[in-house]
């Protein structure tokens, strides 16, 4: 019961500091907009190969894409965490009874409504490109992209709290995130792939999360992807929630 | 009393190159401050007073020793000592884009306090640091005074029994420091008792019912301003003369003299109370002839506390 509250506390004044800073709003659509515009209609001709591909086709391959990349992206979220770091706020916190899992839940939260709307977004911008996807399986689709933005951003907080410095943060998040984000086959599906890349790809749970949302995205729900792309994604979540509270708990100098 | 602490300790682990050492940076730190007192802590950065306070208010786990902070055992309660505490830490607290009453109330619901009784506790706070006109602007645009008091206020929302403050006037200007002086004293009006760090002589000396002088990690001396300077020298007599060892001879055997020291130009005459010694001194000087060109009365400060404890000036370190 108090777990719930102190996190609902935190979670409700990340959203308030949230939408006082509109920046992410627009940032945020108009990031997915350069890719629906600029970049999808070159994928369809690479994807198609000469032959003949529907949009709706080819959105339904590109916009899982992007949603599992908008997703990764959330593990930027540790660069909020150092400047409320630096402002004290954390430290404030710390010295209150509040539970120490519910100032990193009410903040993945946060991040996980944030990326949700996002998601919403783009894929509603997909739709007059001519994305046909049912309500029931997008829903589901943005179960498995709210897992991995909790995954993320948890991760994200716990390398913030950690490393304490945007300097050593920045250059650790893009070796980790480029690596991922190339072999989960987000932009071109790994089908494309060579055996031994494909084999690499295997060991990445975000491949399975993008095979699962793309298989949702074709209108297959009862694909093994979905099954297998939820059975990665949850036991990693609980585990990263479980380190980052931790990290918060822990004493820092 | 209500803080009562027995060998605290804490070291750091320092990476220097390759070597890694290890930094004692608390060795054993026992003091007790009665309820309702100002006590504080005073000593130059790096000597160890921020640690124990943040030890003290459970965010750094002590590597030994034990504490009893307003009945709650730190190292068995730490929860406990939380409720009965506040902390402000020295460099601000707030969010940029949260409003002074938005922080007050958020941070007292952390309390498990109610949202009602939270906002009553908010605008009292409010009003009691005279923060009222500025409550509902986002806290970018208070001044560092402002910011300051919004910090205290934060600390005591939850009218705790002991208020932990790092460095409350650190990076004030001199108008808003004694504005700050105003305001802890406010607290112990309030019930509260006050602990807090310093390195200013004149808050310390000011400000403080008691105070311990710490150095290297260690409490090298306790007691009140007062005590603590007459303890260690009494007043100063300095004379300015031209035959200073002539002078000087004069005094060996003066009973109110305990001490006489010399300098080149001036002679040091160290007294249990100046104000009654200058008659005296003035008359032996002028029976023998001795011309003098200044007399000056100087009043111990805790600078020579801490020069006679350490070796070393506080100014200086």
């Amino acid at each position: 019961m108090k777990f719930l509250r102190d996190t609902w506390l935190v979670f409700q004044r990340q959203m308030l500091l949230l939408l006082r800073n509109p920046v992410w709003v627009a940032v945020g659509i108009i990031q997915p907009m350069f890719y629906l515009l600029l970049f999808a209609p070159l994928m369809k001709q690479a994807l198609s190969q000469g032959g003949t591909m529907t949009d709706e086709q080819a959105y339904r391959i590109f916009v899982p894409g992007m949603l599992v990349m908008v997703a990764l992206f959330s593990a930027f979220s540790g660069f909020g965490i150092i400047a409320e770091l630096r402002a004290g706020v954390i430290e404030r916190n710390r010295v209150t009874p509040v539970s120490r899992v519910a100032l990193l839940l009410g903040r993945s939260l946060r991040d996980v409504v944030q990326l949700l709307f996002q998601a919403v977004l783009v894929t509603l911008l997909a739709v007059p490109f001519g994305l046909r996807v049912a309500v029931g399986d997008a829903l589901l689709a943005y179960l498995l992209i709210g897992l991995m933005t909790l995954l993320l951003s948890s991760t994200g907080y716990a390398l913030g709290l950690t490393l304490r410095s945007e300097d050593a943060m920045a250059p650790m998040l893009n070796t980790v995130i480029q690596p991922i984000m190339l072999l989960a086959g987000i932009f071109l599906p790994l089908t494309f792939a060579p055996t031994w890349l494909k084999n690499v790809a295997k060991a990445n749970p975000f491949k399975w999360a993008t095979d699962g949302v793309r298989a949702l995205f074709a209108g297959n729900p009862g694909d093994d992807a979905v099954w297998q792309a939820l059975a990665i994604l949850t036991p990693l979540t609980v585990l990263a929630l479980v380190i980052s509270s931790r990290t918060f708990a822990r004493s820092v100098r | 009393m209500i803080i009562e602490t027995s060998g605290l300790r804490k070291s750091f682990r320092s990476r220097a190159g390759r070597e890694t050492k290890t930094v004692e940076a608390v060795r054993g730190v026992d003091l007790s401050v009665a309820e309702g007192e100002i006590f504080g802590f005073l000593g130059p950065n790096g000597a160890g007073k921020t640690t124990t306070l943040r030890m003290l208010a459970t965010l750094l786990e002590p590597d030994g020793g034990s504490a009893v902070i307003a009945g709650a055992d730190l190292r068995k309660e730490p929860g406990e000592v939380r409720r009965r505490i506040g902390y402000v830490a020295q460099g601000g607290s707030t969010w940029d884009e949260s409003t002074g009453r938005e922080e007050l109330v958020l941070h007292a619901r952390m309390y498990g306090i109610s949202k009602a009784d939270a906002q009553r506790r908010a605008a009292e706070a409010l009003d009691t640091f005279e923060l009222a006109e500025y409550a509902d602007r986002r806290c970018k645009t208070y001044s560092g005074g402002q910011r300051r008091r919004v910090d205290i206020a934060l600390g005591i929302i939850h009218s705790p029994k002991v208020v932990f403050l790092d460095e409350p006037t650190t990076g004030l200007d001199p108008q808003s420091r004694a504005h700050m002086w105003g305001e802890v004293r406010k607290l112990r009006e309030m019930g509260m008792t006050v602990f807090l760090t310093t390195h200013y002589l004149d808050e310390a000396d000011a400000l403080c019912d008691r105070l311990a002088i710490m150095d290297h990690g260690q409490i090298v001396a306790e007691g009140t301003p007062a005590d603590l300077k007459q303890e260690v020298l009494g007043d100063v007599v300095s004379v300015n003369a031209r035959e200073v060892a002539k002078a000087a001879d004069l005094f060996d055997n003066a009973e109110y003299v305990r001490k006489v020291e010399t300098t080149e130009q001036s002679l040091r005459l160290y007294v249990e109370d100046g104000a009654s010694a200058i008659p005296h001194v003035l008359r032996t000087l002028d029976a023998e002839g001795v011309a003098i060109e200044g007399i000056e009365l100087h009043r111990p400060s805790l600078d020579d506390v801490f020069l006679a404890k350490t070796g070393r000036s506080l100014r200086e370190s």
